[in-house]
């Protein structure tokens, strides 16, 4: 019979799963992969701050991510800086304070591996708790802005002109981000939440030909990963995120045959 | 609220100004329903600036924009579609809002293009997407209707046709409609009232009061303002499929 670890962490990746299916596509969509990536290099101060003042972690996150992505918005209307070299200044700042801050926590001892790739051990109850509250949450909120933050990834302007209030709509999926991030940081890692993120969404998008199908297929190929990802974990005793981001992979590389497929039907 | 139910938009002495250069100044005008307003101009005269802030699109204006309603349709000048996004014609009809199924039809049919519905989207040319851009904008059957250039790209009878619709919209709907156009027989044809931009308004009015107007002439030339409201459509025969042609 399966250990009971492996069956919290299956529920949890399969929570995470269900949500970073249609919040990838519209990071694909968007071009937000490095917006992603340093909301996610953030965490670490927000993991560091969580083991500081004994708060629960996925909160802290939350909270530290949502705040370095207003900053982000700040910095953006402040200075003349292109946005990947904002981002960047953001990501590795904020890992490296992260990084000095652990430095100092002499008193704790923290498993950084586990923070960097996922960790499918430390999964308790209390996490698929808060995957299992908050991914539903961060779904329906979607749901809700779907309509304007869809037509303004489609064109902005359009979507301000036919009264749909793009800028609201961009501000509540950058705390939905901040939000997912906050959730799967234990059972991913902070360094491949974004290809959770990617992956399956650019897997999806090669054998797609409607948004909404390629929602669909996103979510199925995230709990797809997820599944193989932790089954490999479980036999060859790897990290749980690397397992899940290579099955993620593996499946992205499967949708390029079908790729391959459809430009030799057209010719 | 408007004192005059019929006004969707107005602008009193609005303008943009952006890293102090002025894209637009000084520019009242209004739209009523059941009414044509068509700004011409020439290129960087500020028409395109115009139609965005009467539709809200700029938050930090001058002067005073108030539109009135929020049923609108916009076919942008330029629009440009990340490929990234798997799109169906049928998925951009119900980008802003949600539409039943036969007013989708309606709509495309009506533009000509219920043929291309399950297309994606980056497969069209540009007369048939712009096509797919003024059915989206009538589909959702608006109370304001901005047309930025809608014809561009499509070809001559098409044009013809796709203004001849306008018209009929604007009489069907009673909307509202905002049109830039760089056509002066159409716009001599079926406009209540033209703007003349130059970065400001240089004259505005109806079509044969703004025809004779020295400073429009002094725009667009002597030959231009012999385009009078006699536009006449000279066309003996119809197209069919496949470019076959059919005399009447």
């Amino acid at each position: 019979m399966l250990d009971d670890f492996f069956i919290r962490a299956l529920i949890a990746g399969l929570g995470i799963a269900i949500v970073t299916g249609p919040l990838g596509c519209f990071v694909i969509w968007r071009r937000l992969s490095y917006f992603g990536d340093t909301l996610a290099h953030s965490a670490l101060l927000g993991v560091t701050l969580a083991y500081t003042l004994e708060f629960n972690i996925a909160i802290s996150v939350f909270i530290i991510s949502s705040l370095i992505a207003l900053i982000l918005i700040d910095l953006q209307k402040r200075t003349n800086l292109p946005g990947d070299a904002l981002l960047g200044l953001l990501a590795h700042s904020s890992l490296a304070v992260g990084l000095v801050v652990i430095g100092f926590l002499t008193f704790i001892r923290f498993d950084i591996m586990g923070l960097l790739f996922g960790d499918i051990l430390a999964v308790t109850t209390d996490d698929i708790f808060i995957i299992w509250i908050g991914g539903p949450l961060i779904l329906i909120i979607l749901k809700l802005i779907w309509k304007p933050l869809f037509a303004s990834t489609v064109n902005y302007e359009l979507a301000e002109a036919e009264g749909l209030n793009p800028d609201r709509a961009k501000a509540i999926f950058t705390i939905l981000m901040a939000g997912i991030i906050a959730i799967s940081i234990k059972m991913v890692g902070l360094l491949l939440i974004t290809g959770m993120l990617i992956i399956p969404a650019a897997m999806a998008r090669n054998i797609s030909s409607s948004p909404q199908m390629m929602v669909i297929y996103s979510v199925i190929g995230g709990l797809l990963s997820v599944i193989l990802g932790l089954l490999t974990s479980l036999e060859f005793n790897t990290a749980s995120g690397p397992s899940i981001i290579a099955a993620a992979l593996f499946l992205f590389i499967l949708s390029l045959l079908k790729i391959k497929q459809s430009i030799k039907l057209k010719n | 609220m408007s004192l005059n139910q019929n006004i969707l938009v107005k602008l009193k002495q609005a303008g943009l100004r952006i890293n102090n250069k002025w894209l637009v100044k000084d520019v009242s005008l209004q739209i009523e329903k059941g009414k044509i307003v068509t700004l011409i101009g020439p290129n960087g005269s500020g028409k395109s600036t115009t139609a965005k802030i009467a539709l809200g699109i700029y938050k930090k204006i001058n002067g005073e924009a108030k539109k009135y309603t929020n049923k609108v349709g916009y076919v942008p000048q330029k629009i440009s579609i990340d490929w990234t996004l798997p799109l169906r014609v049928s998925d951009f009809m119900v980008l802003t809002e949600n539409l039943k199924e036969e007013a989708i039809n309606d709509a495309l049919s009506l533009t000509g293009v219920i043929h291309l519905k399950d297309k994606n989207l980056g497969d069209l040319s540009g007369g048939e997407f712009q096509r797919v851009l003024l059915a989206r904008a009538i589909s959702k059957k608006p109370e304001l209707l901005v047309l930025d250039e809608p014809v561009q790209g499509v070809d001559f009878t098409g044009e013809i046709a796709l203004y001849e619709l306008i018209k009929k919209i604007s009489d069907e709907l009673n909307c509202g409609i905002l049109l830039i156009s760089h056509d002066l027989h159409t716009v001599m044809s079926a406009t209540d009232h033209v703007v003349c931009l130059n970065g400001h308004v240089c004259c505005s009015g109806s079509p044969i009061e703004v025809a004779k107007n020295n400073e429009y002439k002094a725009l667009f030339g002597e030959q231009a303002s012999q385009i009078l409201s006699r536009y006449e459509h000279r066309h003996d025969h119809i197209h069919t499929n496949e470019g076959k042609i059919k005399k009447n």
